[in-house]
């Protein structure tokens, strides 16, 4: 594509047509199930702390450009959305654009939109029925179910939750990464994406759930041996579509997590971020016990028209804008 | 030399792994939503031909080889050694038999060879897409037979084998494509 061309949109005019059509689609299937659309700001003076997850930063002034302060662009609208539950919503949903920096290829874009919808009441498992209803809903098949640990040694031969650091170690210098480190989380990440990820959902949508508790997130973990994230991911033709939890509620753990997030970045050189205060103050007011999920719709589009590129399901991305 | 970080993996960067020079055909950005970011890269080791695939943690670096490609007149084979020459500079390059493998079936003197240089030395040569050889021996020709389709072995004389038609003689010189090694018509002289 030439300088004097790439002033046009990437995607096909019938691929823009198929996005505002997903967009109805989800707009009814909420509406019908009475999931109240909401709104919540991009900018915000807190950033998540999750050590993978980078975000843009801006700087706003006052009039007279004396006073500076840096704000976050949103990588997701979860503590925002979390904050008008524990204010007593009830089930809401939003679809927003998020930025993440560092990250750019086939399939991630530093701008992207999200759907993210809470339902008070239910745990992951009645929600990925519900994200099963949405696929449907879209002109999706539903998805089947399988824990992360089956899929793991179906694909490896190894149990994900009880296998030693140097097995895993050994399996990933094997596939390629000669300069893994001992740090499970990761090790487990290059695996489940090398080996586990490229064959999910090749025939129909697929939900992967019962993650590591390395792997937790934000998601609440079941005391048990071992422990469990109720952690879901849904894949589609190999590619992660979706991320959801039941969500942890206890404002405690969460702030336990968000200081070992901060201590990760740092051991890894990563700027430390401001904590979101006003969150974990809606933790502690009570936030209702509720299951969350996250949609990725670029991608779920590129599932829909069968697209690999997401720069072809967007009008402009990011090396056109 | 240059280190060179994994947003920098461009198709045809050239870097060191185990101490080889290797080429990059693909780098793929690969990150679950919640985890590490790495990039899956494939690449090709200039010394054997070789296509690995290596992933790295996003944002790690790799030092950069010292590889260039020239085009470089090729000049005499002394019994060990094959000479090239770049015609601006008249410096001259030696490459051994495993830098000019395959390649020295088609050279017979003067052809310009794109050598692909690592620290200096000649790592591979390639061949020019097309050359002019004669031919030193083949079976006599059928006279008149352009059409019948069939072939026979031609030895040219540079000891390269090719098939050609069964219309061609000894003596005459063909145009070859070194690519697929095939006889692609007459040279008129």
């Amino acid at each position: 594509m030439t300088m004097d061309q790439d002033w046009q949109p990437s995607a096909a005019p019938d691929v823009i047509r198929r996005r505002a059509e997903l967009l109805k689609s989800i707009r009814d299937f909420m509406q019908e199930r009475a999931i109240l659309e909401v709104e919540t700001p991009v900018l915000s003076h807190a950033a998540v702390s999750e050590p993978q997850i980078h975000s843009l930063s801006t700087v706003y002034q006052s009039q007279d450009r004396v006073q500076q302060e840096t704000l976050y662009l949103q990588p997701s609208p979860e503590f925002c959305m979390k904050r008008l539950l524990a204010a007593g919503s009830g089930a809401i949903y939003q679809i927003t654009r998020v930025f993440r920096d560092q990250e750019s290829g086939r399939r991630h874009q530093p701008e992207f939109t999200l759907l993210e919808w809470y339902q008070p009441g239910l745990d992951y498992i009645a929600l990925m029925e519900e994200v099963s209803d949405l696929l449907q809903a879209v002109g999706l098949a539903r998805a089947g179910r399988l824990s992360y640990r089956e899929v793991f040694r179906q694909a490896t031969g190894l149990d994900p939750h009880t296998t030693g650091i140097d097995q895993l170690q050994m399996l990933a210098m094997e596939s390629g990464w000669k300069t893994c480190g001992d740090h499970r989380a990761e090790l487990l990440d290059f695996i489940f994406s090398m080996k586990v990820v490229p064959q999910l959902g090749l025939e129909s949508p697929v939900f992967i759930y019962d993650y590591p508790e390395c792997q937790a997130a934000l998601a609440a973990i079941r005391t048990g041996d071992p422990p469990l994230a109720e952690r879901f991911e849904l894949f589609i033709t190999g590619m992660e579509i979706a991320n959801g939890f039941t969500e942890l509620c206890n404002a405690r753990e969460q702030r336990g997590r968000f200081e070992r997030d901060l201590l990760l970045r740092t051991q890894a050189g990563k700027p430390a971020v401001p904590v979101d205060e006003r969150f974990l103050s809606a933790l502690e007011h009570g936030l209702p016990p509720c299951a969350g999920v996250a949609v990725g719709l670029d991608r779920l589009l590129m599932a829909l028209t069968g697209i690999q590129n997401m720069e072809d399901v967007l009008t402009f991305p990011a090396n056109r804008n | 030399m240059a280190t060179y970080s994994t947003s920098e993996f461009k198709s045809g960067l050239k870097l060191m792994i185990d101490g080889d020079p290797f080429s990059v055909l693909e780098n793929e950005f690969v990150k679950p939503g919640k985890g590490q970011a790495f990039n899956r890269v494939k690449l090709r080791n200039l010394k054997t031909g070789r296509v690995l695939e290596r992933t790295f943690k996003s944002g790690d670096t790799m030092e950069g080889a010292d590889v260039v490609e020239l085009n470089l007149q090729y000049l005499y084979n002394d019994g060990e050694m094959w000479h090239f020459m770049d015609t601006d500079s008249y410096e001259q390059y030696m490459a051994d038999a495993a830098a000019v493998a395959d390649t020295a079936q088609w050279l017979k003197g003067e052809e310009i060879c794109m050598v692909t240089l690592w620290n200096g030395s000649p790592l591979s040569v390639s061949p020019p897409n097309f050359v002019s050889l004669r031919i030193t021996e083949t079976d006599p020709g059928v006279r008149g037979d352009t059409a019948s389709g069939g072939s026979k072995p031609a030895t040219l004389e540079t000891g390269a084998v090719v098939k050609v038609p069964l219309f061609i003689e000894t003596g005459e010189v063909l145009k070859i494509d070194t690519r697929t090694g095939e006889y692609v018509s007459r040279v008129k002289e």
